[in-house]
């Protein structure tokens, strides 16, 4: 038989049952669709959150109280009482630490924040004017924190565009009072005085849902600021570095700083950290990389059902098409030809089931990526792995109880039960 | 035109194994009409399987129009088998999902060499070969809309497709009622006699075996009373029971 009349046989022998052949298809586009679902949404979860750390600024250090350890990249306010205003202006005096650029230190905490009836769980930063410049953020209407609100702890704040979407829905925020409540008890009135601009893209740090007050505010009169000695707090300093290069430079000029003024010899493992953006994604990429290869085995693990899936269709029609080779087998068919027509039927149902498979990946994917749960990224590496796989057990599977089959005598396949 | 010497088939092995043919020697002559006729378990069907090169001997030699086929290999069987075989089996063997002139298609399928027919040429002679067996009208009913009959006829279209020098039918009336039966066997009749086609039938049907020119019965793997004429009919009852000897 010439390729064009086992192409016809094959066809033939598939549109024979086609509900054999529509099973066996789907185990194909299972097994793709689920591979290229999951490994493009592991892939974009990955994006989503290194990105937010690179897109915050590409030379920022952050300088922490307490051990810095993974997950825990922001510690919560009050559980370490390690690190003060004052190694904050210590950082960001000149003769200590020449290159750094921009030091701005924040007092972070979490409650909740109330205008009217609306009501959001977020968090509310206590910062210095630097802060803006820091995290290169743009206020989209109004001001800022000014250095006269930080001395006179005024009662303002300034919203990130979610939030105050989220807290005054349409109308203009600005002059209105929003209430904070204290983690104490109590409430505080605060007028919002502007709104930044979104900043999009970035889930990690999420400045579009924050609420933004005056340091010396979030230290005495929202949040409990201080320790023992009644030195006020910071949660994190923010450091901008000059020269990217000097980085590492840097971080060793601040840890020797800060080692000094809490009392630790050089050397030792002091009660804060200092970690750059490098090592945050490294941090964050440890951890991303295990959700992409957790979801890279739930992906095998479908892909694997789709096989036993093609298998057993394969395998359980055994009976049928071996009486049927060992017919075709009596009327003069070869063992070659016998093999060509299964591996035409397996390769058309394999590439047919991969194609749809693939459609259907892509569509998931995309319908994710569109419901902005999470972004989905579509790499060629994850439609190569589906396909290759679902094609091999597809053409194994096809092929498998057919050579069986093909090398029996046509009387033994003929009576085969 | 068909000549076996010595021919014996062994099933298994050590204590289980079944002698199907105990040594056999035949001839069957160009343009014959046999009969092969015996118990179940007697070796007719092997010997038939073995003529038709569905099943391969354990020793012996057969030649089939003066070539050696013993010795053959799968695809010069599969050549031989679609040449010079036309096979007629007990059960139809019909493909189920595609209709009778698929079915009779399909043999020509597998030609090759100076006899292939074009693609073209292939629906004209399947048509032709459902017109012999008086299914002209029905060649696009599948199986499951055919009578036992008709299935059987389609059968024998295929069987004939290639124009092969042999038809062999292995109880080609045993799964039919005896109406249709005997149109099967008219049919047989008609090719015979027609087209001086060989024929080989296996049945343990008196009736249908003394239609036969010379009918040939298998005792236990032997031809037992070779170049009998005539089917005892005396045969008591229950005799095509007997259970196959040395079985398991």
């Amino acid at each position: 038989m010439d390729w064009l009349e086992s192409l016809i046989t094959a066809w033939h022998g598939l549109n024979a049952n086609k509900v054999r052949s529509g099973l066996t298809m789907l185990g194909v586009i299972i097994g793709v669709a689920s591979v290229i679902a999951l490994l493009s949404i592991g892939q974009g979860v990955q994006q989503s959150i290194t990105g937010s750390i690179t897109g915050a600024g590409s030379n920022l250090l952050f300088v922490a109280p307490g051990s810095f350890q993974m997950g825990g990249v922001e510690a919560p306010s009050g559980s370490s009482a390690s690190l003060t205003y004052a190694d904050a202006q210590a950082i960001a005096d000149p003769r200590n630490v020449p290159d750094a650029a921009i030091v701005a230190p924040e007092f972070t905490g979490n409650t909740q924040v109330i205008f009217g009836s609306a009501n959001i769980n977020t968090k509310v930063t206590g910062v210095t004017p630097e802060y803006l410049a820091a995290f290169g953020m743009e206020v989209g209407r109004g001001r800022f924190i000014t250095e006269g609100d930080v001395s006179g702890r005024g009662t303002v704040a300034v919203l990130g565009s979610t939030a105050a979407k989220d807290l005054f829905g349409g109308f203009d925020p600005i002059g209105q009072k929003i209430k904070v409540s204290m983690p104490g008890g109590g409430r505080v009135s605060l007028t919002v005085v502007g709104i930044l601009s979104p900043q999009g893209g970035s889930r990690f740090s999420d400045p579009d849902n924050a609420v933004i007050v005056p340091i010396t505010t979030a230290q005495t009169k929202i949040f409990d600021g201080r320790n023992a000695q009644g030195e006020s707090l910071v949660t994190s300093v923010n450091v901008v570095v000059g020269n990217e290069e000097r980085v590492d430079e840097i971080t060793d000029q601040i840890n020797t700083l800060l080692l000094k003024r809490h009392g630790f010899k050089p050397g030792e493992e002091g009660d804060f950290s200092v970690v750059s953006q490098a090592d945050l994604l490294a941090t964050l990429t440890q951890v991303t990389n295990i959700l992409v290869v957790f979801l890279g085995v739930i992906a095998a693990i479908s892909l694997l059902v789709g096989g036993i899936g093609i298998m057993n269709i394969m395998l359980v029609s055994v009976t049928e098409r071996t009486r049927e080779i060992g017919l075709r087998k009596a009327m003069g068919a070869t063992k070659v030809d016998i093999l060509t027509q299964f591996l035409l039927e397996a390769i058309i149902l394999s590439l047919a089931g991969g194609a749809l498979g693939i459609a259907l990946g892509v569509g998931i994917a995309l319908l994710v990526d569109a419901s902005g749960m999470t972004h989905a990224i579509i790499t060629p590496d994850a439609i190569l792995l589906a396909v290759s796989f679902s094609v091999a057990v597809g053409l194994f599977f096809g092929i498998y109880p057919a050579n069986h089959a093909a090398g029996l005598r046509p009387i033994e396949a003929l009576r085969y039960e | 035109m068909i000549a076996i010497q010595n021919m014996t088939k062994v099933y298994g092995e050590g204590e289980a194994a079944v002698h199907a043919l105990g040594g056999v020697s035949l001839e069957i002559g160009k343009g014959e009409w046999v009969a092969i006729t015996g118990p179940s378990g007697s070796g007719k069907s092997t010997l038939m399987h073995i003529i038709g090169c569905l099943d391969s001997p354990t020793s012996g030699a057969y030649s089939l129009n003066g070539v050696e086929v013993s010795g053959m290999n799968d695809t010069q069987l599969a050549a031989v088998r679609n040449r010079e075989i036309g096979f007629v089996f007990q059960s139809f063997n019909l493909l189920s999902r595609v209709d009778a002139l698929g079915q009779v298609m399909l043999p020509l399928q597998y030609q090759r060499g100076e006899k292939r027919l074009p693609r073209g040429e292939r629906s004209k002679r399947a048509r032709d070969m459902l017109g012999l067996v008086g299914l002209g009208e029905r060649t696009h009913h599948r199986p499951t809309e055919l009578s036992g009959g008709q299935q059987q006829r389609v059968a024998i279209a295929r069987a004939l497709a290639q124009q092969p020098s042999i038809l062999l039918a292995d109880e080609p009336t045993g799964n039919l009622d005896s109406k249709s039966g005997a149109e099967v066997m008219e049919i047989f009749h008609r090719l015979h006699r027609e087209q001086g086609l060989t024929v080989v039938m296996v049945t343990h049907d008196p009736k249908v075996a003394a239609q036969a020119e010379r009918v040939i019965h298998f005792q236990d793997g032997l031809i037992a009373e070779p170049e009998q004429q005539g089917f005892d009919q005396a045969q008591p009852k229950g005799f095509d029971q007997a259970q196959p000897k040395g079985g398991a």
